[in-house]
Protein backbone atom coordinates (compact mmCIF):
# COMPACT_ATOMS: atom_id res chain seq x y z
CA UNK A 1 0.00 0.00 0.00
CA UNK A 2 2.44 2.49 1.11
CA UNK A 3 6.28 1.79 0.12
CA UNK A 4 7.31 2.91 4.07
CA UNK A 5 6.82 0.64 7.11
CA UNK A 6 3.23 1.42 9.29
CA UNK A 7 2.87 2.43 12.52
CA UNK A 8 2.63 -0.45 14.95
CA UNK A 9 0.19 -0.55 17.39
CA UNK A 10 1.37 -1.77 20.94
CA UNK A 11 0.41 -5.46 21.71
CA UNK A 12 -3.07 -5.90 22.84
CA UNK A 13 -5.00 -7.71 25.69
CA UNK A 14 -7.99 -8.59 23.61
CA UNK A 15 -9.58 -12.18 24.20
CA UNK A 16 -8.74 -15.00 21.25
CA UNK A 17 -10.44 -17.85 20.03
CA UNK A 18 -12.55 -20.23 22.85
CA UNK A 19 -12.50 -17.44 25.42
CA UNK A 20 -16.02 -16.09 26.43
CA UNK A 21 -16.22 -12.53 25.17
CA UNK A 22 -17.16 -9.89 27.99
CA UNK A 23 -20.72 -9.13 28.09
CA UNK A 24 -21.18 -5.41 28.84
CA UNK A 25 -24.84 -3.65 28.16
CA UNK A 26 -24.38 0.08 26.95
CA UNK A 27 -27.06 1.86 24.63
CA UNK A 28 -27.39 -0.03 21.52
CA UNK A 29 -28.50 2.28 18.41
CA UNK A 30 -30.72 1.60 15.42
CA UNK A 31 -32.43 3.53 12.51
CA UNK A 32 -35.26 4.48 14.99
CA UNK A 33 -34.30 4.69 18.58
CA UNK A 34 -31.50 3.37 21.19
CA UNK A 35 -32.02 2.07 24.56
CA UNK A 36 -29.63 -0.30 26.88
CA UNK A 37 -29.26 -3.46 25.45
CA UNK A 38 -26.59 -5.85 26.64
CA UNK A 39 -24.63 -8.13 24.61
CA UNK A 40 -26.10 -11.63 25.94
CA UNK A 41 -29.35 -10.02 24.99
CA UNK A 42 -28.27 -10.63 21.50
CA UNK A 43 -26.22 -13.66 21.52
CA UNK A 44 -29.53 -15.29 23.18
CA UNK A 45 -31.41 -14.20 19.75
CA UNK A 46 -27.84 -16.40 17.81
CA UNK A 47 -24.38 -15.77 17.29
CA UNK A 48 -23.32 -11.89 16.36
CA UNK A 49 -20.88 -10.26 14.76
CA UNK A 50 -19.08 -7.56 17.07
CA UNK A 51 -17.04 -5.03 15.35
CA UNK A 52 -14.80 -2.58 17.10
CA UNK A 53 -14.06 0.47 14.80
CA UNK A 54 -12.82 4.03 14.99
CA UNK A 55 -14.99 7.18 15.65
CA UNK A 56 -18.15 7.39 12.91
CA UNK A 57 -16.36 9.41 10.69
CA UNK A 58 -13.13 8.42 10.36
CA UNK A 59 -12.22 6.72 6.98
CA UNK A 60 -11.86 3.33 8.53
CA UNK A 61 -15.39 2.97 10.13
CA UNK A 62 -16.58 3.63 6.71
CA UNK A 63 -14.21 1.38 4.43
CA UNK A 64 -14.62 -1.41 7.33
CA UNK A 65 -18.94 -1.22 7.26
CA UNK A 66 -19.17 -0.61 3.18
CA UNK A 67 -16.90 -3.67 2.97
CA UNK A 68 -19.24 -5.52 5.60
CA UNK A 69 -22.61 -4.36 3.50
CA UNK A 70 -21.37 -4.80 -0.06
CA UNK A 71 -19.89 -8.71 0.91
CA UNK A 72 -23.59 -9.60 2.09
CA UNK A 73 -21.80 -10.47 5.51
CA UNK A 74 -24.69 -7.97 7.29
CA UNK A 75 -27.51 -10.45 5.51
CA UNK A 76 -26.15 -13.18 6.99
CA UNK A 77 -25.91 -12.56 10.62
CA UNK A 78 -26.39 -10.02 13.38
CA UNK A 79 -24.08 -7.69 12.96
CA UNK A 80 -23.12 -4.84 15.87
CA UNK A 81 -20.68 -2.09 15.99
CA UNK A 82 -19.07 -0.35 18.86
CA UNK A 83 -17.49 3.05 19.12
CA UNK A 84 -17.25 5.99 20.93
CA UNK A 85 -19.45 7.97 18.89
CA UNK A 86 -22.79 9.00 20.58
CA UNK A 87 -26.28 7.65 19.50
CA UNK A 88 -27.07 10.51 17.82
CA UNK A 89 -23.38 10.04 15.76
CA UNK A 90 -24.31 6.46 15.42
CA UNK A 91 -27.84 7.59 13.72
CA UNK A 92 -26.64 9.33 11.07
CA UNK A 93 -23.85 6.94 10.50
CA UNK A 94 -26.35 3.73 9.95
CA UNK A 95 -28.73 6.41 7.40
CA UNK A 96 -25.43 7.01 5.50
CA UNK A 97 -23.81 3.72 4.90
CA UNK A 98 -27.18 1.80 4.56
CA UNK A 99 -26.14 -0.64 6.73
CA UNK A 100 -28.37 -3.59 8.40
CA UNK A 101 -26.65 -3.27 11.57
CA UNK A 102 -27.21 -1.98 14.96
CA UNK A 103 -24.11 -0.12 17.21
CA UNK A 104 -23.23 0.43 20.68
CA UNK A 105 -22.41 3.69 22.15
CA UNK A 106 -19.25 3.84 24.07
CA UNK A 107 -18.25 7.18 24.69
CA UNK A 108 -16.28 6.49 27.70
CA UNK A 109 -14.37 3.34 26.12
CA UNK A 110 -15.13 1.01 28.82
CA UNK A 111 -15.55 -1.63 26.40
CA UNK A 112 -12.61 -1.08 25.23
CA UNK A 113 -10.94 -1.46 28.63
CA UNK A 114 -12.66 -4.45 29.13
CA UNK A 115 -11.48 -5.97 26.20
CA UNK A 116 -7.97 -5.15 26.45
CA UNK A 117 -8.36 -2.99 22.75
CA UNK A 118 -8.06 0.61 24.22
CA UNK A 119 -6.46 2.96 21.84
CA UNK A 120 -5.04 6.53 22.70
CA UNK A 121 -5.21 8.67 19.98
CA UNK A 122 -2.03 10.74 19.27
CA UNK A 123 -2.36 14.89 19.98
CA UNK A 124 -6.64 14.25 20.79
CA UNK A 125 -5.89 14.86 24.39
CA UNK A 126 -8.37 13.04 26.34
CA UNK A 127 -10.12 10.58 23.90
CA UNK A 128 -9.17 6.62 23.55
CA UNK A 129 -11.53 5.17 21.20
CA UNK A 130 -11.25 1.00 20.31
CA UNK A 131 -8.86 -0.56 18.44
CA UNK A 132 -10.42 -2.09 15.49
CA UNK A 133 -11.31 -5.54 15.79
CA UNK A 134 -13.76 -7.99 14.42
CA UNK A 135 -15.27 -10.94 16.98
CA UNK A 136 -17.41 -13.75 15.58
CA UNK A 137 -19.62 -15.07 18.99
CA UNK A 138 -21.64 -18.16 19.38
CA UNK A 139 -25.02 -18.13 21.21
CA UNK A 140 -22.60 -18.54 24.69
CA UNK A 141 -20.64 -15.77 23.63
CA UNK A 142 -17.75 -18.10 22.64
CA UNK A 143 -15.49 -16.31 20.12
CA UNK A 144 -15.26 -18.13 17.04
CA UNK A 145 -13.22 -15.84 15.18
CA UNK A 146 -10.82 -12.65 16.14
CA UNK A 147 -9.13 -9.75 14.37
CA UNK A 148 -7.30 -7.36 16.20
CA UNK A 149 -5.59 -4.35 14.91
CA UNK A 150 -1.64 -4.20 14.79
CA UNK A 151 -0.39 -1.66 13.11
CA UNK A 152 -2.42 2.01 12.40
CA UNK A 153 -4.61 1.70 10.26
CA UNK A 154 -5.59 -1.77 9.80
CA UNK A 155 -8.27 -3.61 8.31
CA UNK A 156 -9.72 -6.98 8.72
CA UNK A 157 -9.13 -9.55 6.04
CA UNK A 158 -12.68 -9.78 4.82
CA UNK A 159 -12.16 -13.00 3.35
CA UNK A 160 -11.66 -14.85 6.69
CA UNK A 161 -14.74 -13.01 8.13
CA UNK A 162 -16.86 -14.03 5.28
CA UNK A 163 -15.71 -17.91 5.59
CA UNK A 164 -16.61 -17.65 9.38
CA UNK A 165 -19.56 -17.00 9.32
CA UNK A 166 -20.34 -19.14 6.71
CA UNK A 167 -18.72 -21.89 8.78
CA UNK A 168 -20.51 -21.18 12.19
CA UNK B 1 -34.74 -6.31 23.82
CA UNK B 2 -34.08 -9.17 26.74
CA UNK B 3 -37.09 -11.74 27.67
CA UNK B 4 -36.86 -10.43 31.15
CA UNK B 5 -37.36 -6.45 30.24
CA UNK B 6 -39.51 -4.69 32.12
CA UNK B 7 -43.11 -4.51 31.07
CA UNK B 8 -43.08 -0.60 30.83
CA UNK B 9 -41.24 0.97 27.56
CA UNK B 10 -41.24 4.46 27.73
CA UNK B 11 -40.64 6.59 24.35
CA UNK B 12 -38.78 10.10 25.29
CA UNK B 13 -36.47 12.53 24.34
CA UNK B 14 -33.41 13.23 26.16
CA UNK B 15 -33.81 16.18 28.46
CA UNK B 16 -37.45 16.49 27.09
CA UNK B 17 -39.30 17.91 30.17
CA UNK B 18 -42.53 16.18 29.85
CA UNK B 19 -40.45 12.84 29.68
CA UNK B 20 -38.64 13.62 32.83
CA UNK B 21 -42.33 14.33 34.33
CA UNK B 22 -43.63 10.95 33.69
CA UNK B 23 -39.69 9.35 34.79
CA UNK B 24 -40.30 11.04 38.00
CA UNK B 25 -43.52 9.70 38.62
CA UNK B 26 -42.44 6.11 37.67
CA UNK B 27 -39.61 6.37 40.13
CA UNK B 28 -42.36 7.49 43.02
CA UNK B 29 -44.55 4.44 41.69
CA UNK B 30 -41.49 2.24 42.15
CA UNK B 31 -42.13 1.07 38.58
CA UNK B 32 -39.04 -0.65 36.45
CA UNK B 33 -39.58 0.50 33.09
CA UNK B 34 -36.70 0.58 30.14
CA UNK B 35 -36.11 3.98 27.90
CA UNK B 36 -36.36 4.29 24.07
CA UNK B 37 -34.30 7.19 23.29
CA UNK B 38 -36.01 8.85 20.05
CA UNK B 39 -35.09 11.43 17.47
CA UNK B 40 -35.31 15.76 18.23
CA UNK B 41 -36.87 15.89 14.88
CA UNK B 42 -40.54 15.34 15.25
CA UNK B 43 -40.92 13.67 11.61
CA UNK B 44 -38.18 11.53 12.01
CA UNK B 45 -40.24 9.34 14.60
CA UNK B 46 -42.09 6.99 12.81
CA UNK B 47 -41.36 4.26 15.55
CA UNK B 48 -43.29 6.43 17.92
CA UNK B 49 -46.15 6.98 15.41
CA UNK B 50 -46.34 2.88 14.73
CA UNK B 51 -46.33 2.36 18.68
CA UNK B 52 -49.09 5.07 19.44
CA UNK B 53 -50.68 6.70 16.65
CA UNK B 54 -48.69 10.01 17.10
CA UNK B 55 -45.26 11.67 16.71
CA UNK B 56 -45.27 12.71 20.47
CA UNK B 57 -43.41 12.03 23.52
CA UNK B 58 -43.57 10.70 25.81
CA UNK B 59 -45.33 8.02 24.83
CA UNK B 60 -45.46 4.53 27.40
CA UNK B 61 -46.50 1.15 26.54
CA UNK B 62 -47.44 -0.94 29.30
CA UNK B 63 -47.21 -4.88 28.91
CA UNK B 64 -49.36 -5.35 32.24
CA UNK B 65 -52.20 -3.58 31.36
CA UNK B 66 -51.73 -3.58 27.26
CA UNK B 67 -52.29 0.37 27.78
CA UNK B 68 -50.32 2.56 25.24
CA UNK B 69 -50.81 6.17 25.77
CA UNK B 70 -49.41 9.64 24.89
CA UNK B 71 -49.38 13.37 26.65
CA UNK B 72 -47.66 13.39 29.84
CA UNK B 73 -50.32 14.84 31.91
CA UNK B 74 -52.52 11.52 30.49
CA UNK B 75 -49.64 9.26 31.37
CA UNK B 76 -49.24 10.59 35.10
CA UNK B 77 -53.03 10.48 35.72
CA UNK B 78 -52.62 7.30 34.61
CA UNK B 79 -50.02 5.72 36.20
CA UNK B 80 -51.44 7.39 40.02
CA UNK B 81 -54.51 5.68 39.09
CA UNK B 82 -53.32 2.32 37.96
CA UNK B 83 -50.34 1.51 40.15
CA UNK B 84 -50.54 4.84 43.09
CA UNK B 85 -51.48 3.88 46.88
CA UNK B 86 -55.02 5.76 46.10
CA UNK B 87 -53.43 9.30 46.29
CA UNK B 88 -53.24 9.51 42.62
CA UNK B 89 -56.60 8.82 41.74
Amino acid sequence: MVDFDVVELPPHDAPGVGDTAPDFTRPLVDDEYWEDTSLSDLTDDGPVLLVFHTMDGAFPSTYVWNNLRDRGVLEEIQAVGVSISSPYEHKTFVAERDVDARFFSDPAAGVAADYGIENDLDDMTGITEHRPAVFLLDETREIQYAWVADEWPDFPDYDEIVAAVDER
Amino acid sequence: MSDDQPAITLYRLQACPYCERVVRVLDEQGLDYHSRFVEPMHSDRNVVKRVSGKRTVPAIVDDNTGVTMSESANIVDYLESTYGNGEGA
